[in-house]
């Protein structure tokens, strides 16, 4: 049976690769929204898990015996497959956002926690000695010298997240309508319309290699010294 | 602009590491008088390092006591303690995501200078340690030779004008030509800041060209002769420093003196024989005496005018 693909132009009744008038009668109501959700989901997911490896960084990086349990955990964490997690989330916390957050902010944690306590544990011994006899406090020597030698190594972790963040996130339609993989989903679930999965999809890569483009830059520009070396 | 150079005293001080039989530092007691290079030379592992530390606590004195004028450094706080101290070590240590200029300015920019003060300060300093102050500036160490950037950690260690410097073998990475005109333009500077220093070698020609005074360490950190380095290559206190000073110590003695230090005679400005700068050490001159197989010398000024001679037996009276 062929599928009927309602009463659109003759390229959706024949499920086109690249309906542009599709594309164009549906940007405003179907695919810019869904980017939008996307761009928030993935944002906040960042935000969120950033200030939490932060925190966590910096008691690791401080006292030894934090760095194993809060890494192992980290690391376990890592290892579970989204929908897995998802699965496991929806009894606790039903199929809302907050599902959604805690699964995204889970998979950013270790390779931000990792990064910036390797950021940190990476400044050189001679450095620190130099800081140290200089008369630098340990509260100066850790904001004007190892937070920003730290610097290349969280933004690099940072990039990581930011990419996998925005990739995992088409898999939170299954919890919640939202996010470019809810157009995905919707196509896949009625009529597997070829034009709306590739458009959606397109703009979560597309969406993956700006935040990545736009990280790089600000590596540049934050740690120019970084490229010296 | 010349700062107040400190006395510091060394009064039995020990540093038992834990864990360890021997002391690394056993009862040190010596002064180093205000404004005097003393240059701390021993064998590997005899205590240099833990010895200068100790100073600026980045080792903990384990008993005795250290002085700076006349103060103990226990009754210092440890900041005021290290900011009033320049530091300099052999792997430098610079910030590597500092430019040259906010490198030097970071302990001026701790004490709350001004933008415009410090701004000439680091120029100032980069004209003293022989870098180019609107080229060097903004670069970052990575981007420097080996002896550039012990300049830069020199001028740092230098940026709050303290009145005494500890060096932990600041020109022991560096190539021999580069070194030697390093330790040139160091003594210079000393002549200019006038500085107490306390500077810490294994090599004893370094020590005998830098050094006021010389503290032999031997193991475990027990002064074996801390003398003038005249002093200690005429007359070391025992077989442990006479081997240390090497066999050659007459020839080394020789470095210590000038062809401006002898009582020139005036002599016939006989062509062919060699014409010698009157800033050349006694060492270099016999050289030149052996090298060409001459008795005698014509001692010239910078301008190249003679101002007399000098025998081979007077450059070795
Ligand atoms: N942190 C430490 N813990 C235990 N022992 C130490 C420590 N630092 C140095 N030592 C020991 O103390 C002794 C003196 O070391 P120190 O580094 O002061 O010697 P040094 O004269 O500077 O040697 P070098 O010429 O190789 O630099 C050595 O036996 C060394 O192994
Ligand atoms: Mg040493």
């Amino acid at each position: 049976m062929i599928p009927s693909f309602g009463q659109g132009s003759a390229c959706e009744r024949t499920n086109g690769w690249w309906c542009t008038d599709w594309l164009r009668d549906h940007w405003g109501d179907t695919l810019q929204p869904a980017l939008l959700q996307h761009v928030e989901l993935s944002l906040i997911a960042v935000a969120v898990g950033f200030a939490i490896a932060s925190a966590l960084a910096i008691a690791g990086f401080r006292f030894r015996l934090v760095d194993a349990p809060v890494g192992a955990l980290a690391d376990f964490l890592y290892t579970i497959p989204s929908l897995a997690l998802f699965q496991l989330l929806v009894p606790l916390t039903g199929l809302t956002e907050t599902t959604v957050e805690i699964a995204l902010v889970s998979y950013t944690l270790l390779v931000l926690y990792r990064n910036m306590v390797e950021g940190l544990r990476g400044v050189p011994a001679d450095v620190l000695e130099a800081a140290r006899g200089m008369g630098l406090t340990r509260v100066q020597t850790f904001v004007r010298v190892e937070l920003p030698l730290a610097a290349p190594a969280v933004l690099a972790g940072l990039r990581i997240a930011t990419v996998s963040t925005i990739s995992i996130a088409t898999v939170a339609a299954f919890v919640i309508p939202k996010g470019l993989g809810e157009p995905i989903f919707v196509a896949l679930n009625q009529n597997l319309f070829k034009t709306e999965i590739l458009a959606a999809g397109g703009l979560a890569v597309a969406l993956a290699l700006t935040a990545d483009g736009v990280l790089v830059l600000a590596q540049r520009l934050l740690t120019p010294w970084s490229r010296l070396r | 602009m010349r700062s107040q150079a400190a006395e510091l005293v060394f009064d039995e001080a020990t540093k038992q590491y834990p864990g360890r039989p021997e002391p690394a530092v056993d009862r040190l007691s010596l002064t180093v008088p205000a404004g005097e290079i003393c240059v701390l030379v021993g064998p590997s592992g005899g205590g240099k390092t833990t010895a200068l530390k100790l100073v600026n606590r980045l080792i903990p004195l384990s008993s005795g006591d250290i002085r700076i004028d006349g103060t103990s450094i226990l009754d210092l706080d440890l900041v005021t303690l290290r900011r009033g101290i320049g530091y300099v070590i052999q792997q430098v240590g610079l910030f590597p995501h500092m430019t040259v200029e906010e490198n030097i300015a970071t302990v001026p920019r701790l004490l709350g200078w001004s933008r415009q003060r410090i701004r000439e300060r680091v120029l100032e300093l980069l004209e003293l340690v022989g870098l180019d102050p609107d080229h060097d500036r903004r670069r970052y160490p990575a981007q420097l030779s080996g002896g550039q950037q012990q300049r830069v950690g020199l001028a740092r260690a230098l940026a709050a004008n303290p009145p005494l410097m500890l060096m932990d073998e600041p020109f022991g990475a560096i190539d021999p030509i580069v070194r030697a005109r390093l330790q040139e333009e160091f003594l210079r500077l000393q002549r200019e800041l006038g500085k107490t220093v306390v500077f810490v070698t294994h090599d004893i020609d370094e020590a005998i060209k830098l050094g006021d005074r010389i503290a032999i360490l031997r193991e475990g950190g027990r002064l074996a002769q801390y003398d003038t380095p005249a002093r200690i290559l005429a007359e070391p206190a025992d077989e442990f420093v006479a081997q240390f000073v090497g066999a050659d110590r007459a020839l080394k003695a020789l470095t210590l003196r000038t062809l401006g230090d002898l009582d020139l005679r005036p002599g016939t400005w006989l062509p062919g024989l060699p014409r010698v700068p009157v800033a050349t050490t006694l060492r270099d001159a016999l050289a030149v005496l052996v090298a060409e197989g001459h008795e005698r010398l014509i001692v010239v000024d910078e301008a190249g005018e003679p101002l007399g001679t000098a025998t081979r037996d007077d450059l070795l009276a």
